[in-house]
């Protein structure tokens, strides 16, 4: 008898998981020590970023921003599984250490959410799409570029993240369909934080999970444990291969939590269920990896106590020179609008910089 | 009366217009149990229930797009669409259906539908969120499209916009929501769209503006007074309808104009009263219209938009020269 009936199932979905809360092992994770203790430094240094810029907001010396924590793992198991000198990333705003990994400097980074438009620079040679502010629309642009690869003979893939309040947007939608029709290298990379600001996942789908929406457009769909380094690792380089070798798309929902508010405009105390919250902070991805290593008897309190204080000075060192820069002029309004501006525009500059010489 | 800002005045407005009608229902994204990223909709939920105060799926196009099926259904949506800058997210659905249902349906379909949202800049909002993108809207016909600049006329032409049997685009200075406030009825009233304002009385030049640049306007107009200029400020409230007679009336009389527009240089809807005032008191005008608006580029970040978006200096100056040219 042939399927002509497809309908929603409700069994629970089980994410793909290879380490457990205490850092025990279920399985053989391909990353190797040097990698995980790479991938740890990268979360840590998030984490203190994070804690940095939310304090600086508060003294009004940084602007809107939006923290990682919480998600760290999700973002940096994805980010170690692709090769920067080929692979692209399209990111949402809440990627920092994936765009680090990439090679966007982490001081561009705190200039952007100074209100710098410097710090929306990237630098030559970084295979990085612009933060994307307006939710899904970098997914189409992601799929675009790996066609493109494809088309041109290059074996790179081009990784998008995105929330899973973007993955209602149509972009997000039409993008996995043409992704499957054209077999794009694309890995789709959505961060199930279980919230788009106040709205609770389940007011974006009535599925069970939002990786099973990719069988609709003819790709494959992943589940993995978005707090486990490992797992998300080894699901993302299995995308990755595949994806290189000819295979097409995948999405992963990678299922995981904001520990953190929306951005540091947001009160989640009007919304957030405080017991589901203190159930995902002990599910802390960055302890799980200390677990791990420990475990391992590779990983001390000495060794964690010199991580942090590293990482604190590198952000220290990163925002100090942010805030040394000096204040953008008027130019900064129209540099970079144009290849070749229009006279008109031309003269605008002008007499905006007149304007600024008299006041 | 009493003293109300604007987002209180907003807010007041939502909920008594969902108390005298029950086909009145708010969608949005964050609208119930947040009560809107600014607020709006505070407490509505938790008084008209989960089925009149309803939390989207994020996506503009069908919240726009779902809102006109409700409408056509019997029910008076107001949407809010969380910043104007997504509603290019939903412009298929604005541009092409909002606008022309009727006229496509050749009256068959009428659309009582109101989608509020918050716009212009000046306060650090992150990217794409802070254009005042009017002009697309107010070159769309089929579609009202009103900018009031107090909290008084906020709850009226709300009010007004909710009643109405055509789809109104609400559009909310960001930066009054909190700043603006002054005195506002208690009770329900309306205010009828396409009556502009006169903040301020003067014989010198007229100065015209909408949203939230009419409050900086009208304070640029206090100074413009001590330097001996008197100047008459137009608050637009509604842009389209127009009130071509009330702007029309003030040129006559004063000889100059000035428009302000937070939006960029080219193709605003500052260009349109220029052409009107133009064709309407081109033999009235002792100088030529002048325009002041934000340069043709991107709206920045946050540390440089005070250089794009016009201010109180820029006003005073340019006016001036305007007034101390052709005298
Ligand atoms: C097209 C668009 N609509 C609305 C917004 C306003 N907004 C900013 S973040 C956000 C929620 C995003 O949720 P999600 O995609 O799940 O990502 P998260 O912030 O949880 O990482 C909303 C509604 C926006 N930036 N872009």
């Amino acid at each position: 008898m042939s399927d002509y009936r497809f309908v929603p199932s409700d069994e629970p979905v089980a994410p793909f998981n290879l380490l457990a809360q205490d850092g025990t092992l279920h399985g053989q994770p391909s990353m190797t020590d040097a990698q995980v203790f790479d991938a740890l430094r990268y979360m840590v240094l998030t984490r203190t970023f994070d804690e940095k810029a939310t304090a600086l907001q508060r003294q009004g010396r940084f602007g809107t921003f939006s923290s990682v924590r919480g998600q760290e793992a999700s973002v940096v198991g994805s980010s170690f599984a692709l090769d920067p000198s080929k692979d692209w990333i399209a990111p949402q705003y809440r990627e920092l250490p994936a765009l680090l990994r990439h090679g966007y400097p982490l001081e561009n980074f705190a200039l952007y959410f100074m209100g710098n438009p410097r710090g929306g620079s990237i630098p030559e040679g970084v295979n990085l799409l612009p933060l994307q502010i307006s939710l899904a629309a970098q997914i189409p642009q992601a799929t675009g570029v790996a066609w493109g690869l494809k088309l041109q003979g290059s074996d790179g893939v081009a990784l998008t993240y995105f929330g899973d309040g973007a993955s209602s947007e149509g972009d997000f939608h039409e993008s996995l369909n043409l992704a499957g029709v054209v077999k794009a290298p694309v890995i789709f990379f959505l961060q199930n934080n279980g919230w788009a600001i106040s709205t609770p996942r389940a007011i974006q789908t009535a599925a069970r999970s939002f990786a099973e929406r990719a069988l609709g457009y003819g790709i494959d769909g992943v589940v993995v444990d978005g707090n486990d380094l490992l797992a998300v690792y080894e699901v993302t380089a299995a995308a990755v291969a595949k994806a290189r070798a000819g295979g097409g798309a995948t999405l992963i929902e990678s299922v995981t939590y904001r520990t953190g508010a929306h951005n540091t405009a947001d009160d989640p105390s009007r919304y957030i269920d405080n017991d589901e919250l203190a159930a995902w902070v002990a599910k802390d991805p960055i302890e799980r990896v200390e677990n791990y290593l420990r475990k391992k008897g590779v990983w001390s309190d000495s060794d964690a106590q010199q991580l942090r204080e590293e990482c604190a000075q590198e952000v220290d060192r990163a925002v100090t020179a942010a805030r040394a820069i000096p204040l953008p002029t008027s130019d900064a309004l129209f540099d970079h609008v144009y290849a070749d501006p229009p006279a008109l525009i031309q003269q605008q500059r002008q007499t905006w910089k007149k304007r600024e010489a008299q006041s | 009366m009493s003293d109300k800002t604007m987002i209180e005045a907003i807010r007041e407005c939502l909920r008594q217009e969902m108390e005298a009608d029950s086909r009145v229902v708010v969608i949005g994204e964050d609208v119930g149990r947040l009560g809107g990223v600014f607020r709006a909709t505070d407490g509505l939920q938790a008084q008209f229930g989960k089925n009149r105060v309803v939390d989207m799926p994020l996506a503009e196009g069908v919240i726009i797009g779902s809102g006109i099926g409700l409408a056509m259904s019997g029910l008076r949506p107001v949407i809010e669409l969380q910043f104007l800058g997504f509603g290019h997210q939903a412009f298929h659905q604005l541009g092409q259906q909002v606008a022309r249902l009727r006229f496509r349906s050749q009256g068959r379909h009428s659309l009582p539908l109101v989608i509020r949202s918050p716009y212009g800049g000046g306060v650090r909002t992150p990217e794409l969120h802070s254009d005042a993108f009017e002009a697309f809207y107010t070159h769309t016909p089929g579609l009202k499209v009103v900018a009031p600049a107090s909290a008084h006329d906020a709850k009226g032409m709300l009010a007004e916009a909710i009643a109405s049997d055509d789809p109104v685009l609400f559009l909310e200075p960001l930066k009054g929501y909190r700043l603006v406030k002054d005195d506002v009825p208690d009770e329900r009233f309306r205010t009828p769209l396409g009556k502009l304002r006169v903040m301020r009385e003067g014989t010198d030049v007229t100065l015209i503006a909408w949203s939230a640049a009419s409050v900086m306007v009208n304070q640029a107009a206090e100074i413009l007074a001590e330097r001996g200029i008197s100047a008459e400020v137009l608050d637009l409230r509604s842009l389209n309808p127009l009130d071509v007679d009330g702007i029309t009336a003030s040129v006559e009389k004063t000889g100059r104009a000035a428009v302000i527009q937070e939006a960029s240089f080219t193709g605003g809807f500052a260009s349109e009263i220029i052409a009107t005032v133009q064709e309407h008191c081109f033999y009235n005008l002792q100088a030529p219209i002048l325009r002041i608006t934000a340069p043709d580029t991107p709206y920045p970040l946050g540390a440089v938009e005070d250089l794009y978006v016009p201010d109180i200096d820029r006003v005073v100056n340019e006016v001036t020269a305007l007034v101390q040219e052709s005298a």
